[in-house]
């Protein structure tokens, strides 16, 4: 198996692990950045060529990590603590090479994933993501004239129907759970933000005309091969639309599985699941960093900032202090700096879970026969009699498909209240010939 | 067959299909008339969701390598794309 070593490794390329390499790059450490997708920029800037502003995001930042190295297109399915090793993948369940990155500090901004909730036919093609059709339309699909109701939590949901309704789609309606009143009252809060506050009045303008609706949510999608109409609830009434596509998600999760393998210990679900990390952003394992919605769901400002410090405090691990007083002085300057924008972004953060939490009467959107696991087609039904998800596992396969619980796990928590199991290697399925190869006689620090 | 000015040209379930370089294969498979990519444990036709890499419901045969994830595949000229649901059969489970 190939070695590739470096004094930084950070896992993801969107904002917060470009922000750590540029970071960790200009204070002299040798950066390895890895990344799952095709091109960098991550989810936000995906496709970045279409538009202007996150293309010169991306240049910018790859152009202060212009000595660093990327590897795009590879996944990480394991990881070790002591020494710190990560085992990639290209290109996963294809016969593909595999390396092992050894590395002396490690930034893990792995992102976040979108929560989706089962109801009554969200298995069918055509319902989506809301950030899962976003992607598509980046990626090529062609939704001009297509009639798309966008549903779910979170400001996630206004952005992407405006994007859709640049590209030409009809967006039928917005659904966001979430009462108005907490909504507008955030939106008054944005006043101490002008940038944010800017960006949500351009989203209301490219919205003119598209019904938003609060308190309001799918409760079932009908369709024989396809979604052809989809069922909610506005306000306590019902209303039923004629769609090509549904766009629903709740919010994101936290995309901690890395760092739960390598021992990192996460914050509880009531603080925003994300993994812990202390005020230079260092996880509970040493040398091990978390940058961006990994640590807690806080958007783009935020990301950047965290990849900011953690870039310099993963390359002040990796390096030590500075050698001459001034540069020293520099460096603690600027970790001071990065502490407080990042403190500054969190507030931010924590006032819009509060807003887009979610309501009580979604638990009850998924009846007995809705399927929970897509991967093994379990119903909520075969779960109701068992205690815990690794219980339910063993009895049902809930959990155990490729997806490795990523979609039922965040659904189960909310619903049942299950506590999300620990993560396993590998964490995407890989043929056994690459599993074999990552070598007997690694150390763990899993126990 | 479609066409397409700097597209490349592969196959669908045996049909050529010309798309605009850089095309996502996730997003050319939904756009197609089912729109499904895989068929469940149960036999229900299945398309992507997350669109992301996360749910693996796009998981879709590429040049005889099973279980590629077409959301994370950009096309490829003269790529071989096999998609179980398209063809009725129950496997990729």
């Amino acid at each position: 198996m190939r070695e590739l070593t470096c004094q930084v490794a950070v896992v993801g390329a969107g904002p917060a692990g470009l922000a750590a390499a540029a970071a960790a790059t200009e204070r002299g450490a040798d950066v390895l950045v890895l990344d799952e997708n095709p091109a960098v920029g991550g989810q936000i800037w995906r496709a970045a060529r279409g538009s202007h502003g996150p293309r010169r995001a991306v240049q910018r930042l790859r152009a202060r990590a212009a000595a660093a190295r990327f590897e795009s297109g590879v996944t990480v399915v394991d990881a070790w603590a002591a020494p710190l090793g990560l085992h990639v993948v290209r290109g996963t369940m294809e016969r593909d090479s595999t390396a092992c990155v050894r590395a002396e500090a490690l930034v893990l901004a792995t992102g976040a994933t979108e929560r989706f909730l089962p109801f009554p036919g969200w298995t069918l093609p055509g319902v989506l993501g809301v950030g899962g059709l976003q992607a598509l339309v980046k990626g090529g699909l062609d939704v001009r004239g297509k009639r798309v109701l966008v549903a779910g939590s979170g400001p996630l949901l206004l952005a992407v129907a405006a994007s859709l309704v640049k590209t030409g789609a009809v967006v039928v309606a917005v659904l966001e759970q979430a009462p108005k009143r907490a909504v507008l009252r955030l939106g008054l809060g944005l006043v101490a933000w002008p940038g944010k506050l800017t960006q949500g009045a351009q989203l209301l303008t490219a919205l003119r005309g598209v019904p938003l609706w609060h308190s309001a949510w799918v409760h079932a999608v009908e369709g024989e091969d396809r979604v052809r109409r989809v069922r909610t609830k506005v306000d306590g009434h019902e209303r039923t639309f004629d769609v090509d596509f549904v766009a629903c998600g709740f919010g994101l999760v936290p995309a901690t599985q890395l760092g739960e393998l390598l021992g990192c210990a996460r914050n509880g679900a009531n603080q925003g699941d994300g993994l812990r990390v202390d005020d230079d952003l260092s996880t509970s394992t040493p040398r091990v960093f978390a940058a961006g919605e990994a640590t807690g769901i806080g958007g783009v400002d935020a990301a950047l900032a965290e990849g900011e410090l953690a870039g310099l405090a993963a390359a002040r691990a990796a390096l030590g202090p500075p050698p001459d007083g001034a540069r020293a002085n520099a460096d603690v300057r600027a970790l001071a700096r990065g502490r407080a924008a990042v403190a500054r972004h969190r507030r931010f953060a924590a006032r819009l879970e509060r807003v887009y939490a979610l309501r009580a009467e979604l638990r009850t959107l998924a009846q007995d026969d809705t399927l929970v696991c897509r991967c093994e087609d379990v119903p909520l039904g075969a779960l109701r009699p068992f205690d815990d998800a690794r219980e339910a596992k063993l009895a049902t396969r809930c959990g155990m498909g490729p997806c490795q619980a990523r979609v039922c796990g965040a659904a189960l928590q909310f619903i049942l209240g299950w506590e999300r199991e620990k993560p396993r290697p590998p964490l995407v399925p890989i043929p056994f010939a690459a599993l074999a190869e990552a070598g007997a006689g690694e150390p763990s620090a899993r126990t | 067959m479609r066409e397409a000015q700097g597209g490349v040209v592969l196959s669908i379930d045996g049909e050529a299909v010309s798309v605009p370089r850089g095309t996502n294969l996730a997003a050319l498979l939904v756009g197609r008339a089912s729109g499904a990519t895989r068929t469940s444990v149960r036999g229900e036709p299945r398309a992507p969701l997350c669109g992301m890499g996360i749910c693996f419901e796009c998981r879709v045969t590429v040049d005889g390598i099973p279980h590629v994830r077409a959301c994370m595949t950009l096309c490829r000229a003269g790529m071989h794309v096999t998609t179980p649901g398209a063809q009725g059969g129950r496997a990729n489970a």
